[in-house]
């Protein structure tokens, strides 16, 4: 597949190898000139300098074929939504991925449309909540965006009603499925006669919105 | 009438006095303090420090009861940014956006925002000043 990578920083330069590596065909669009000089040594003819936000730049990298995917990963917020928008909307791109620097701008990025993203600050967040589940009750660990569904872990503690219950006694609001249950570093797939005890770190899948009923369901707050 | 003017550069400095003189309710948002030696000591109007993408920042200027946008920071992509987020998030009729590259003002004015590019407008100044020359035939 053709590959645009906008902006060749460390995410960038790192992706552009990757799919080089794998056989794909890849350009990969740098502004700063201490950064393309070095860019250009590695990857000779795929790296080209420029503005990606400026429509000619987009254009002599290739938009116009379109790409099969750009891959927006500058540094800038504000450069990445609009290199996505205008690959979209301007150039008919299929796939569009948008890096996101401030987890504070992801909301512009949902309601602009651009999707998928990826925010590293947040994905760490979402990981320390996940390694210190005492944090918060209820974590979200995933959020699939197109499929308007979200993944949270619970932990079950001594309190919570339902421990000792199996699966198949909740009252498990609709809209809301658990997947597995971990116990003693161990995981499996929750079914019906699957028990839940304290201590077990749970699972589940949920339309957005849902997100009290589980708590009061599992945790009784 | 209330305005918020983000971006309080030489363009949106002076527009935003000019729509002050005018009678209208304006408030100025900029990143930097400096920004409010460019209003004048005796600047009457809002002034609220810090980033227009920032809905926080957005909203202590008063963006849910403004009537108008004018967005003139430096950066274009900033521009559409917050154009965008101000049309769609607050409801805002009445959004004008500087962009200095003529090329995304042609895009985005077909989606229908309200742009206004610097650049074309020295193009054809130019380009007709040259054109109304007189330039004396010169006679061997």
């Amino acid at each position: 597949m053709y590959v645009l990578v906008a902006g060749g920083g460390k995410v960038g330069a790192n992706l552009a190898r990757l799919l080089l590596r794998a056989g794909h065909e890849v350009t990969l669009i740098e502004q700063r000139a201490d950064r393309f000089a070095a860019l250009e040594e590695e990857f000779e003819h795929a790296a080209q300098r420029g503005d990606a936000t400026e429509l000619f730049i987009l254009e002599r990298a290739g938009i116009k074929r379109p790409p099969d995917i750009v891959l927006a990963v500058t540094g800038d917020d504000e450069d990445n939504l609009i290199i996505c928008q205008i690959s979209k909307e301007k150039y008919g791109v299929p796939k569009v991925i948008a890096r996101v620097n401030d987890p504070r701008n992801q909301a512009h990025f949902d309601l602009l449309g651009i999707s998928p993203t990826i925010c590293a600050t947040s994905n760490i967040m979402g990981l320390i909540e996940h390694e210190v589940p005492e944090h918060e009750d209820l974590v979200h660990l995933l959020e699939l965006r197109r499929e308007n569904l979200e993944i949270v872990e619970v932990q079950i503690d001594k309190d919570s009603p339902v421990a000792g219950k199996r699966v198949e006694q909740l009252n498990v609001p609709d809209g809301a499925r658990l997947i597995s249950v971990m116990r003693n570093g161990q995981s499996e797939i929750a079914v019906g006669s699957t028990e839940l005890l304290a201590g077990d770190q749970v699972l589940a899948i949920l339309q957005p919105g849902k997100e009290d009923e589980l708590r009061r369901v599992l945790l009784k707050r | 009438m209330k305005v918020i003017v983000i971006g309080c550069g030489r363009v949106g400095s002076t527009v935003a006095k000019q729509m002050l003189a005018e009678g209208w309710d304006v408030t100025a948002v900029d990143e930097k303090e400096d920004a409010l030696t460019r209003l004048g000591d005796d600047w009457p109007g809002g002034f609220v420090l810090g980033h227009g993408m920032d809905v926080d920042v957005l909203r202590a200027a008063g963006i849910e009861e403004t009537d108008a946008v004018v967005v003139s920071t430096d950066g274009d992509n900033t521009n559409l940014v917050i154009g965008q987020v101000v049309q769609k998030r607050f409801d805002i009729q009445c959004v004008v956006v500087r962009l200095l590259d003529p090329a995304r003002a042609d895009f985005y004015e077909q989606r229908g925002m309200r742009t206004v590019c610097p650049t074309k407008t020295a193009i054809e100044v130019l380009t007709e000043a040259v054109r109304s020359c007189e330039i004396p035939k010169v006679t061997v």
